[in-house]
């Protein structure tokens, strides 16, 4: 017996009852193409988190000072003194994972222009700043290291506080502002970002140099953070293992004793919205899975039926000299031709509806090639599986019961 | 003399119902040679369709000895059966069992299907041969639920032949036909026979008997009577004197 002749006369078969076959099928066709629309959804909108959180710069480590557990009042981050400008520099001097590294003061406040006035942070920070969050001057330029230096009454504003000052479409280049008594001259507008994934709106600051809002605004000599951004994403964590090494020499804190900082990457982050997406993705693959089930009893019922409808012909097939295994072999091939067929269709409805979600509802959505194979795989084991049964008592008939079966 | 292609030695059947035992066939023997063209007749509940199945290697006896074109049926297991009967046996039923919705040419293939030896195209010719033989050439792809009663039978007959089997086995082969379309089958058998075929011709009709070279008749699981018909009766002269359809 050749597999090729069984597989002729299965797909005889099932020629034979093309509507039967499709409805079988169909179980078949929405499980898998459930399956797939639904890993795509959720594979698409951790792509989207992802996307969103290297736009905030998915390198960036923060650096800020850890609260005290040792009782008493306890303070605010930004009121510990513990990070100093001498940790910066050793930051800076030291390290090998780091690209760039920006000190960090920020003072809230009312930001006033002529008539018009508007609440938002003056963020102290040094030039690298912008490369670590990403952002860029759009007009105008950037503060120097001699501003720093000299700290210069100069700052960069973003595009929330251009519209909430110049309301007559000056140009805001040159104009001196005014954060709570200080006077700042806007020399650099910064290119719009919108609102990040987590609603903040990231056009609503003012960038001075870090000495400007130590000195000028806080009057402090401690630094409140420190912005670091890695090599790579990838190389985060050696960056952020490298850096409590360096605080923990520069801040003399030896054996099991408490770190007095505390170091946070959007490695973090990202896992945190990725662990959300992922059991949402889990949750949607169980539904899909279970609809690939009962796609697969479905297959099972049909080739029930389909057994006992054709009795008759597998006890002819029986009497002309066809062993009880190519009966088992032609009911299982069928079954597996319905399920792959209907998994090849599933596939590609899955991939359609994919793209038709994104195309309506705009949803981020990625077919991933894996689940494409998986859920491929997966019908056709469906099929075998499901098949089997149905196809093991065909092969047990009585050749002479089944062919006077009526 | 000619070969004996079947010989039965003192074959018994019994089955189990419940907590009975039927004796089905009590002690049956006899030997067929090649280009004989045998009915065996019996009345239901004569063992005949036992019998049936016994020849066409379907059942093995419980005691006896079977040897189909020499070789010992009784100890071989149920996939030995199924090739000898694959290459050896062809079988003609009442009700044809052509497959649905399939092609005369297709449903003649079937048995080549099962067969290593022949390729795609030495099926297709071995197909069209047998379907000529019957007289379907005209038919070849007409699908079995486009053809009469009479034409379905033929195909099967067809399918029977494509093997080249040693024994051609019809059970009650006329008995869903009209008594026109049955001669036209009797005369079909009877030619394969002149063309040196053996059949064994399986039916509850005594009057079929007239037709054939030798009659087995059985009843009660024993054979009753085991002749010779010197006179032969041709079918296609029967035929003849029936009136034409259609009047």
């Amino acid at each position: 017996m050749n597999y090729k002749n069984l597989v002729r006369i299965a797909l005889r078969a099932l020629n034979n009852n093309k509507f039967r076959g499709f409805l079988t099928m169909l179980g078949i066709i929405i499980g898998v193409a459930s399956v797939i629309a639904m890993l795509a959804i959720g594979q698409g909108s951790k792509r989207s988190i992802r996307a969103q959180i290297s736009e905030m710069g998915s390198n960036m480590i923060m650096i800020h000072p850890k609260f005290d557990r040792g009782g008493g009042v306890r303070l605010s981050a930004s009121d510990m003194q513990s990070l100093k400008f001498s940790d910066y520099q050793a930051i800076l001097n030291e390290t090998t994972w780091v690209a760039a590294v920006s000190p960090s003061v920020n003072a809230s406040g009312q930001a006033i222009y002529g008539a018009n006035n508007t609440p938002t942070t003056v963020y102290g920070v040094s030039p690298e700043y912008l490369d670590i969050r990403k952002y860029e001057v759009g007009q105008g330029e950037l503060f120097t290291d001699n501003d720093i230096r000299t700290a210069a009454k100069v700052c960069v504003v973003g595009q929330s506080v251009v519209d909430e000052l110049f309301t007559n479409g000056e140009n805001p280049l040159g104009k001196t502002i005014r954060f709570d008594k200080i006077p700042l001259r806007i020399i650099g507008v910064l290119t719009p970002k919108g609102y990040n994934s987590m609603g903040q709106d990231q056009d609503d600051l003012i960038l001075a140099p870090y000495t400007t809002v130590q000195k000028r605004m806080l009057a402090i000599t401690y630094l409140q953070g420190i912005y670091c951004s890695a090599l790579s994403e990838e190389l985060t964590d050696q960056a952020v293992q490298e850096l409590t090494d360096i605080l923990r020499r520069t801040h003399k804190i030896t054996g099991m004793a408490d770190d007095d900082f505390e170091i946070r990457s959007q490695e973090e982050l990202s896992s945190m919205l990725s662990s959300t997406t992922e059991m949402m993705t889990v949750l949607l693959a169980c539904i899909a899975g279970i609809s690939l089930l009962v796609g697969g009893i479905g297959i099972m019922n049909i080739m029930y039926v389909s057994v006992t409808e054709r009795t008759r012909e597998i006890g002819l097939r029986m009497s002309i000299g066809v062993k009880g295994r190519h009966i088992l072999f032609q009911f299982l091939i069928e079954a597996v031709i319905i399920s792959v067929l209907g998994g090849v269709i599933g596939v590609l409805l899955g991939i359609g509806a994919s793209a038709a979600i994104k195309y309506f509802a705009g949803w981020p959505v990625y077919v991933q090639a894996y689940s494409v194979i998986l859920s491929f795989a997966v019908c056709t084991v469906t099929g075998i599986f499901f098949g089997w049964y149905p196809a093991q008592k065909a092969s047990r008939l009585d050749p002479i019961e089944a062919i006077r079966y009526e | 003399m000619e070969k004996e292609i079947i010989k039965i030695e003192n074959i018994r059947r019994d089955f189990t119902v419940g907590s009975e035992t039927v004796h089905a066939l009590r002690g049956v023997s006899f030997a067929i040679r090649s280009g004989e063209f045998v009915t065996i007749m019996g009345t239901s509940g004569s063992g005949k369709s036992t019998m049936l199945n016994i020849l066409g290697c379907l059942d093995t006896p419980t005691s006896g000895e079977y040897y189909l074109d020499g070789i010992s049926v009784r100890t071989m297991g149920k996939n030995d059966r199924a090739t000898l009967r694959n290459r050896k046996i062809g079988f003609v039923f009442q009700n044809y069992n052509l497959l649905p919705k399939t092609t005369a040419l297709e449903n003649v293939e079937l048995p080549l299907l099962y067969n290593r030896a022949y390729t795609a195209r030495q099926r297709r010719e071995k197909a069209e041969q047998a379907l000529v033989e019957v007289g379907l050439a005209e038919r070849i792809h007409h699908r079995s639920n486009q053809m009469s009663g009479g034409q379905q039978q033929r195909v099967a007959i067809a399918r029977a032949l494509v093997n080249d089997p040693v024994i051609l086995l019809a059970d009650e082969a006329t008995g869903n036909l009209d008594t026109r379309t049955s001669f036209e089958i009797l005369t079909l058998f009877q030619r394969l026979h002149a063309e040196g075929r053996t059949i064994i011709f399986v039916t509850h009709n005594p009057e079929l008997a007239q037709f054939s070279s030798r009659n087995i008749t059985l009843r009660d699981g024993r054979v009753v009577s085991d002749t010779a018909n010197e006179a032969i009766r041709s079918a296609r002269e029967v035929l003849e004197t029936l009136p034409r359809e259609n009047d």
